[in-house]
């Protein structure tokens, strides 16, 4: 069948195989090379396989759940918006969460997911106990900080190339209510947004969405919405009783693919000034449920859709600290140069990370989308090499078009994942299209 | 006011599944049933945590006709609505070349859930009401030569769930016929079906539940079959032997 990742963009032809206990998976494993997919939420084509990409749907089952320490064990099929569903009513939440609720635990661990709160609180990794990972011999194996703790280490955003992830113990942190306390903050300029995410350092929450059309003195110019838990007593007297339920919305769903030129610079500006306008009204704190506040896009079903048949990208770079203000300007003036609107623009200050192959380092990250077209495709290009010259990084979980030798430029790290790789005759067991174009 | 208990027919299925975590979602406690009970376990326990209700385990051959009543009897408490998800497709090319196997999907699809339904509507009847869910199929609708043995059997079962929904419309016993089309299970896993028309097993499940607040009596759950099959059943005999459909 034909797959591709949440972008729709690359499309290859792979079978699709469904085990549902762990001798199916132990089979396929003989069979040759695949790669595990979760709920197909990575962009590009981390989880798409020449052969055989194996869906791990079928491993769903919540095994066990410790009220007194919120460790819950599960399997990696599991979606992140089940585990909300099941425990924020008893007061628990998910300690790190991407962008949207229809990833599974699995695709978690492997893209190692970051949150709006990795400054404080590092990336998903920081609250796995453990992890039970099928080697390329069929092998289950315990890891953990502690036991087998290199394998532990390089699977945390190791992209599903050091075997499958069967199941895991991870930590919930508590919550008082499913509420957000929002503050929003609007700024003129990328100064004036960095200097507002400096000095929100003590923010559990912090995310800007950032005008990638604007220039000039304008360049850069802002949203950053802060966050934090709020606490039983912040809600109203109405809502104190039940501080867990919040009102049901609908779902919209895009019921077919937009015509290619639905989003183009002109609609994306008229968006952006608006967007930015209502915030700048909209500005201070609210209150907001967790489901909007986290998840804004997951209300429409299908989203991927609004950027035509022929599907969009993803670029999303890590800049370290000290070249970080440099750096972004360099990227949203290529951007706002090329015309080429990014709907989703987004900027987030990460705390310190030590690890073997996840993304995050201590710096800015920036994510811009763009529909798929060759002017695009160039200015990708431009944007890959501004965030060589400034010593930044890349997103596999949101890459679909990276060279090898732009990713082997951006991280040194990449050769010893190779060694680690060939000398525990990985590369014969796992691999992706995204792991041989980069040649992992 | 505490929600009654849903029982589940063939809760290894992955419609049955569906339906279970639907109603659990909804807070009623449901009662698992499948030839292999212990092989139920995992979901147990999956089900209590993340629903937060009382699910049991109950082991239940539909073919065992002889142990129904007893298998109601031990059920902890007479469930308000009961489920049937049994089925058994097998290959039709098989089925054709070995009788015994035909009569196994005979059995399981329409000799079984009969009897089982049997004793249920018995007694809900008498308790004075109740819901009866059977998971019937399209294929019931025509005979087709790709697929008559389960379709016949489909066919068996669906017009006995119509038959029960007659007897007991006064009784305050409520029958539901679900006639799905295709659902992308294990039961269809190797089958190329088109997209458009599969259904995922929590769309079943939510139109069953749907289904029942409405009162509705016979539902498909893709709206596009209802079209399908009115034209397929009124294609002329003569015509239809010669079709490949």
């Amino acid at each position: 069948m034909k797959l591709s990742g949440w972008g729709r963009y690359p499309v290859h032809t792979t079978a699709l195989c469904r085990p549902r206990t762990p001798e199916a998976l132990q089979a396929e494993l003989a069979d040759g090379p695949v790669i595990a997919r979760g709920n197909g939420r990575a962009y590009g084509d981390s989880a798409v396989a020449q052969g055989r990409t194996v869906q791990m749907r079928h491993f769903s089952h919540m095994i066990s759940f410790d009220d007194a320490t919120g460790v819950l064990v599960a399997e990696a099929g599991v979606l992140l918006g089940d585990v909300i569903t099941a425990f924020l009513s008893r007061g628990w939440f998910p300690p790190v969460t991407p962008g949207t609720k229809f990833v599974t635990l699995g695709g978690m661990i492997a893209a190692d997911v970051h949150g709006k709160n990795h400054h404080k609180d590092g990336s998903f990794g920081s609250f796995v106990d453990w992890i039970e990972l099928m080697g390329p011999d069929g092998v289950i194996k315990r890891c953990s900080p502690r036991r087998n703790k290199e394998l532990f280490e390089w699977t945390l955003g190791g992209m599903g190339l050091t075997g499958v992830i069967l199941r895991a113990a991870i930590r919930l942190r508590p919550v008082e209510s499913a509420w957000i306390r929002q503050t929003t903050r609007a700024l003129p300029n990328l100064e004036a947004a960095i200097e507002a995410f400096e000095a929100a350092d003590e923010a559990t929450y912090s995310v800007a969405w950032i005008d990638c059309l604007s220039k000039g003195d304008q360049l850069g110019r802002s949203l950053l919405m802060l966050g934090e838990h709020a606490a039983g007593d912040d809600l109203k007297k109405s809502r104190k009783k039940r501080p867990f339920e919040v009102p049901v919305k609908s779902k919209r769903t895009i019921p077919f693919d937009a015509p290619g030129l639905a989003l183009n610079r002109f609609t994306v500006r008229a968006f952006n000034r608006l967007y930015y306008w209502n915030g700048t009204r909209k500005a201070g704190t609210t209150l907001v449920d967790w489901d909007s506040y986290f998840y804004p896009l997951d209300a429409i079903l299908g989203w991927n859709r609004i950027y035509g048949r022929r599907g969009f990208m993803q670029f999303q770079c890590a800049l370290p600290l000290e070249t970080s203000a440099e750096g972004l300007k360099a990227l949203l003036e290529a951007t706002s140069a090329a015309g080429a609107g990014s709907f989703l623009a987004v900027l987030k200050r990460f705390g310190a990370q030590e690890s073997r192959f996840s993304f995050p380092m201590a710096g800015y990250t920036l994510a811009l989308d763009f529909p798929v077209n060759r002017t695009t495709l160039q200015l990708m290009e431009r944007l890959d090499a501004i965030t060589l010259a400034h010593q930044g990084r890349f997103y596999l979980a949101k890459d679909s078009r990276m060279s090898a030798q732009t990713l082997r430029s951006s991280d040194t790290r990449v050769s010893d994942f190779e060694a680690m790789r060939a000398a525990g005759g990985l590369p014969a067991r796992f691999h992706s299209k995204q792991s041989e174009r980069l040649s992992l | 006011m505490s929600k009654g208990a849903v029982l589940i027919l063939g809760a290894t299925s992955d419609i049955g599944l569906a339906v279970a975590h639907r109603f659990a979602g909804l807070g009623h406690p449901v009662q698992l049933a499948a030839r292999d009970a212990a092989g139920l376990e995992a979901t147990r326990t999956d089900m209590a945590l993340r629903h937060n209700v009382e699910v049991t385990t109950h082991a239940f051959d539909a073919l065992a006709l002889e142990s129904h009543a007893g298998f109601i009897d031990a059920l902890p408490e007479l469930p308000r609505i009961a489920v049937c998800a049994v089925g058994l497709m097998g290959e039709q090319s098989e089925n054709e070349a070995d009788m015994e196997r035909a009569v196994r999907v005979m059995r399981s699809n329409y000799e079984g859930p009969a009897s089982i339904f049997g004793h249920l509507a018995n007694r809900f009847a008498a308790r004075g009401s109740g819901a009866l869910v059977g998971i019937s199929s399209v294929a019931g609708l025509r005979g087709r030569a790709t697929n008559y043995i389960y379709g016949s059997a489909k066919a068996g079962f669906t017009a006995y769930l119509s038959g029960l929904r007659n007897r007991l419309a006064g009784e305050g016993v409520h029958v539901l016929t679900v006639l799905p089309g295709f659902v992308a299970t294990r039961m269809t896993e190797d089958l190329e079906l088109p997209e458009k028309l599969t259904a995922e097993p929590e769309e079943v499940a939510d139109a069953i539940e749907a289904a029942l607040r409405k009162g509705r009596n016979i539902i498909y759950v893709r709206k596009i079959w209802w079209g399908i099959m009115t034209i397929i059943c009124n294609i002329p005999e003569r015509i239809f032997k010669g079709m490949k459909i």
